[in-house]
């Protein structure tokens, strides 16, 4: 295995109960993500993207198969060490923002740190507001969302997502509630991050969000049906990142 | 999460909603104010009565004429009179533990004089009363020696008969009559306040116990002998010796029941205490009661909070706080809120306490402990009812959290 895989799924699947029938939700996933990499993951409602999204944050667990996240086995893990693989691995961006209301940026942007149990020193204030200042928001650090626009809200997701330097961002439809303009500049953003070395997971079902990736994955009935390059510029080596 | 910081975000998001926080806190609020006034007010009668049954006198022992009873059937303290001058002679010669008895001779004076005229219980007794009673003279002097032997027409006022008859002069060197008979006030003793039962004590007039048996007319009787020792180790011996002395003076046979009864402070107080104690407990209970009704609401509306905030939790969990954490934050929650409504209620205790104590001339006592026991049980309360609500927030699944709307 190439040291510079983050992510390896094997034969995942995902099955609900539902009364009497079983839904499978995720029917067998293979693949591999390499560090560095910008994927997006595309199908239509119901094509399982949303429980692969949630499987591969390790909010969910596998009722079958392997998942490795940065050469650690995860399915099976119990919910505590789910969550600290959350807090210390992946940083999540969702659609509707999910900032907690009447806190300010700052401190929506520190809260990872707050649960980050390693036991390292950390100067949570001084982390988040470094995070904040890469995601350009440098000046609203003491805005609550309620003062500040959906990019500014998804800005500062971002910048929680960024604050304990995980090795993965995972992005719900992270422009699915912004206009367009506001959409290029959060996939500008994304772009940015990722040509910083960052690995980015984008859930999508709008084409051009997907075509700002490199690699986009299109799930149907809870398969890959076909994962294929952009064939956009800027190639990334395996594990080295370029800006 | 650190617990400075717990307690820093706690605060915060009690205070996001300050009128509701306000709104649960005022069941501990109450809860608590209305134990410490409870309780103050229970304590305070306590001490109040302590302090009266300390009032009676130093080391006292009594003997009252004692119940009788045959066949079974008792009679009644009181039923049979059967104390003499002779039982206080006898005990007064033969008692090694007693230092100082007095005969009580109870009969009704009726004054004429100075301002008017008033009724009061007359006691004749001799001079060791004042000091077994602990009982200072304000003015003049108690009787003597002398007075008793000479059976002296004089008297001693309580208080209360002066302020009657002399209100504006000080009666000692006047003339009044008593039952007929006119006396020479010679002293006025202290303020002895009331009994525990409400008697006023010191509506009563004393007169040297030979003069009211010989020089007074009309019916009297010894309502009681007093006794005292020199140390409160000695009384319960003194109890003892005090009723052979008794059966020797009254020629019982061994068979005879006691026909009088000897007690001593210590069981006069007790009676008194364990009623107030029991008003105490019962005040104390009905205000735990209010407690528990607040942290009821405390309960509710961590109940409600878990549902509004869902999402949040959602949050938390997605970038990496477990269960535990969203269990302590919401309990450090419930906590500071019954513990911060706890310390009002201290407040709004004992302003409450000192404006009863004000308006009906009670005694209200506040005592350290109860303050501490109820800051604990409002903790306590906290934690209680804070758990099932913090629980049920930590068990949530974090993709249905974050799916809530």
């Amino acid at each position: 295995m190439d040291n510079g895989t983050v992510i390896r799924t094997e034969g995942i699947t995902r099955h609900y109960r539902l009364g009497t029938t079983t839904v499978k939700a995720l029917a067998g996933i293979d693949f591999s993500v390499v560090k560095g990499e910008m994927i997006a993951i595309m199908g239509a409602s119901g094509s399982g993207k949303s429980t692969l999204m949630n499987i591969l944050g390790c909010l969910d667990s596998p009722t079958s198969g392997t998942y490795e996240l940065e050469g650690i086995r995860v399915d099976g893990m119990s919910r505590d060490q789910l969550a600290d693989i959350r807090n210390r691995k992946i940083g999540f961006v969702f659609q509707v923002f999910n900032l907690l209301a009447r806190t300010s940026a700052l401190e929506n942007v520190e809260l990872p740190l707050l649960y980050d149990r390693s036991g390292r020193k950390l100067d949570s204030r001084k982390l988040a507001a470094e995070a904040l200042e890469r995601v350009g928001l440098a000046d609203r650090m003491d805005h609550e969302p309620s003062e500040l626009s959906g990019g500014q809200q998804q800005r500062v997701a971002i910048a929680r997502a960024l604050v304990s330097q995980p090795p993965i961002i995972l992005a719900d439809e992270p422009t699915g509630n912004l206009d367009s303009g506001t959409t290029l500049e959060i996939l500008d953003l994304f772009k940015d991050l990722n040509n910083q070395g960052i690995t980015v997971l984008l859930v999508t079902h709008e084409q051009e969000v997907a075509a700002v990736t490199r690699r986009v994955i299109k799930l149907r009935d809870g398969r890959i049906v076909s994962d294929s390059p952009t064939g956009n510029s800027q190639p990334l080596v395996a594990g080295r990142a370029c800006s | 999460m650190r617990s400075g910081t717990l307690i820093r975000v706690a605060v915060k998001s009690i205070l996001k909603n300050k009128m509701r926080t306000l709104l649960t806190m005022l069941g501990i609020i109450i809860g608590v104010g209305a134990v410490i006034v409870m309780v103050a007010i229970g304590l305070g009668a306590q001490s109040q009565i302590e302090k009266q049954i300390q009032n009676l006198g130093t080391n006292m022992l009594v003997v009252t004429p004692g119940s009788s009873s045959s066949g079974g059937v008792s009679h009644g303290a009181g039923s049979l009179n059967r104390l003499t001058l002779d039982d206080a002679e006898a005990i007064e010669r033969e008692s090694l533990l007693v230092s100082a008895v007095s005969p009580v001779i109870m009969t009704f004076g009726h004054l004429v004089g100075g301002t008017g005229n008033w009724r009061a219980p007359c006691y004749g007794v001799n001079t060791d009363y004042q000091y077994i009673r602990d009982w200072p003279v304000a003015s003049g002097r108690f009787f003597d020696e002398a007075d008793i032997r000479a059976m002296r027409k004089v008297v001693v006022l309580g208080k209360t008969v002066a302020d009657q008859l002399f209100p504006d002069t000080d009666p000692v060197g006047l003339r009044v009559q008593l039952r007929h008979v006119p006396v020479q006030i010679i002293g006025v003793l202290a303020e002895k306040g009331q009994t525990a039962d409400g008697n006023d004590q010191d509506d009563v007039v004393f007169a040297p116990y030979t003069t009211v048996k010989n020089r007074l007319s009309g019916r009297s009787f010894i309502a009681q002998i007093l006794a005292s020792t020199s140390s409160p180790d000695d009384i319960p011996a003194a109890q003892e010796e005090l009723a052979l002395i008794m059966r020797d003076s009254h020629e019982l046979a061994a068979w005879e029941e006691d026909d009088f009864t000897v007690r001593n402070q210590t069981e006069l107080a007790e009676a008194a205490e364990s009623t107030t104690e029991v008003m105490t407990l019962l005040l104390a209970a009905i205000a735990g009661i209010s407690l528990l009704v607040g942290g009821i609401g405390i309960m509710n509306i961590m109940l409600v909070s878990v549902t509004e905030r869902t999402r949040e939790i959602g949050i938390r969990m997605a970038i990496g706080a477990r269960g535990r954490d969203v269990l302590t934050q919401f309990l450090v929650e419930s906590i500071v809120m019954s513990i911060l409504g706890g310390a009002i209620g201290i407040g709004v205790g004992f302003a409450g306490a000192s404006i009863i104590g004000r308006f009906t001339g009670w005694a209200t006592t506040i005592s350290p402990e109860t303050v501490i026991v109820a800051l604990v049980f409002s903790a306590a309360v906290g934690i209680f009812f804070g758990y099932y609500p913090a629980r049920k927030a930590a068990a949530l699944d974090p993709i249905e959290a974050l799916r809530y709307e």
